[in-house]
């Protein structure tokens, strides 16, 4: 539980009657304990996950985002599809051939010629490889695979490209960023740009930075993608959001992510 | 106005070194305000505003407290992305703080604070559309409560 200091700070200053601002997880971007969790101004949202959640991603027996990479690892070397052929088949070793994969997605495919999300590049190799039906959005294998190729880039800096082909794409997504929606009359820039750090009732605003997915939430109660996160945002403004895989949520999960080259992959994160 | 304007910046200000964040990247500065005309923001409705239940919206439906900490103490978790509205009652006139609630773009086209009276916003979610966020009489209670915050 957390306690009102910040409240009390605030009552005092102001001489005013007592009202409860949550008080703020420790941070101190000096101590060399978080240095993994930041880039230059840029905080991954770890640094504002409260000590108790840090914790449980800190420990892989306690993280519950393992279990989805365990599940992925099984499903790496399993045969699937028409195809007769794994993942491994085609790709060997998971730790040498995925390293850095998971730092550079979404991205552009020119044998798609259209920006893929790793999860959907995923499903491009299961479709046209292997042979195999594509795998459902949110469905245990899906979310599986997609943490155990991206887990093999832990720690690695994103470094998704935004010029040459991905340029419009990068375009569209910055617009989208910063447009109004919902009944809230809002965008992700006014919340993870300008006013990170602060609080909306119970939320500390975070950057916003998609550097842990796929990750587990305690709300969710589940892992998810950042497809399903960005679509979480646009329900919490009231806005219509736009469909899993859509140009829309994808393009917004480039321009996401492109905020977070720098910061390194945390997939699996645990995350309120 | 003046006053109000030195307030708002020292309201902003504060919440930063507040927050222990002072040193952290640069954030919103307080907003530089874009001149309206108050005459043109007379009362939405003709009942009067009723405070008691402007203090009840303002705490729930109009989720104001998400954003300000105000003189709800028996709400938990107040917000503190906007300033305070302690005393917000003896800073602005009736026709600033209904302007304030019905669209603050016009007084600070970058804000993020909701238009809580505007119907023909972007990208609504099914079901909500062309409905504003708070009604007519919603608004005049609010700006009633807000005006007995001195
Ligand atoms: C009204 C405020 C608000 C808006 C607008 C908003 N978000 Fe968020 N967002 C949140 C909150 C609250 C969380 C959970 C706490 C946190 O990490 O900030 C969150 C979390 C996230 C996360 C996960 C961060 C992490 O560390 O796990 C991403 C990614 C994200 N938002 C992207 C977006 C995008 C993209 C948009 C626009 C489509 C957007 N947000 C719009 C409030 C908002
Ligand atoms: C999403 C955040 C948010 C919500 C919700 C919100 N506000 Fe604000 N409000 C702000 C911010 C930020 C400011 C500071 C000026 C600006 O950025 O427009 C502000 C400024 C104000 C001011 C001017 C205060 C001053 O001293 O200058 C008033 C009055 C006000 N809000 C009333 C309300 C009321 C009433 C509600 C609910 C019906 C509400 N606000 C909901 C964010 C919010």
């Amino acid at each position: 539980m957390r306690k009102t200091i910040l409240a009390a700070v605030i009552a005092a200053v102001a001489g005013g009657a007592a009202v409860p601002v949550l008080a703020d997880p420790p941070f101190d971007a000096k101590d060399p304990k978080y240095a993994p969790y930041i880039a230059g101004e840029k905080r991954s949202g770890y640094t504002f996950a409260e000590p108790e959640t840090r914790a449980m991603q800190d420990d892989d027996f306690s993280n519950p985002g393992f279990l989805w990479v365990e599940e992925g690892k099984k499903m790496w070397s399993k045969v699937d599809g028409k195809a007769g052929k794994a993942c491994k088949d085609c790709h060997g070793d998971a730790e040498k051939s995925m390293k850095g994969v998971g730092t550079v997605y979404p991205r552009f495919d020119p044998h798609a010629n259209a920006l893929l999300t790793l999860e959907q590049k995923i499903n491009q190799c299961r479709t046209e490889r292997m042979e195999a039906q594509p795998l459902k959005f949110d469905s245990k294998p899906y979310n599986a695979i997609a943490t155990f190729v991206k887990h093999q880039s832990f720690g690695m800096p994103f470094a998704v490209q935004t010029d040459g082909p991905v340029a419009p794409y990068f375009d569209m997504g910055r617009r989208l960023y910063y447009e109004r929606r919902g009944m809230s009359d809002v965008a992700c820039k006014h919340c993870h740009e300008d006013y990170w750090g602060m609080h909306m009732r119970t939320e500390l605003l975070s950057q916003g930075m998609p550097n842990g997915f796929p990750q587990y939430r305690l709300k969710w109660q589940t892992l998810g993608t950042a497809q399903k996160r960005i679509r979480g945002c646009f329900e919490e403004v009231r806005a219509e959001p736009y469909p899993v895989d859509s140009l829309e949520n994808t393009v917004l999960e480039l321009y996401a992510t492109w905020r977070a080259n720098g910061l390194r992959v945390e997939s699996p994160a645990v995350r309120k | 106005m003046q006053t109000s304007i030195t307030r708002l910046a020292l309201a902003a200000v504060l919440a930063v070194a507040l927050a222990g964040l002072a040193e952290a990247a640069p954030r919103k500065k307080a907003p530089e305000r874009g001149y309206f005309d108050v005459s043109r923001m007379a009362p939405l409705t003709d009942q009067k505003g009723d405070p008691a239940n402007g203090r009840k919206v303002a705490a729930t439906k109009g989720l104001c407290v998400s954003c300000h900490v105000m003189p709800i103490p028996e709400q938990p978790d107040h917000g503190d992305v906007g300033p305070d509205l302690a005393g917000v009652g003896s800073r602005m006139q009736p026709p600033e703080l209904r302007m304030r609630i019905v669209d603050p773009k016009v007084l600070y086209a970058d804000t993020i604070m909701p238009s809580f009276y505007k119907s023909d916003l972007n990208r609504v979610k099914k079901g909500l559309e062309g409905k504003p966020f708070l009604t007519a009489q919603e608004v005049e209670d609010v700006v009633a409560y807000l005006a007995t915050l001195k």
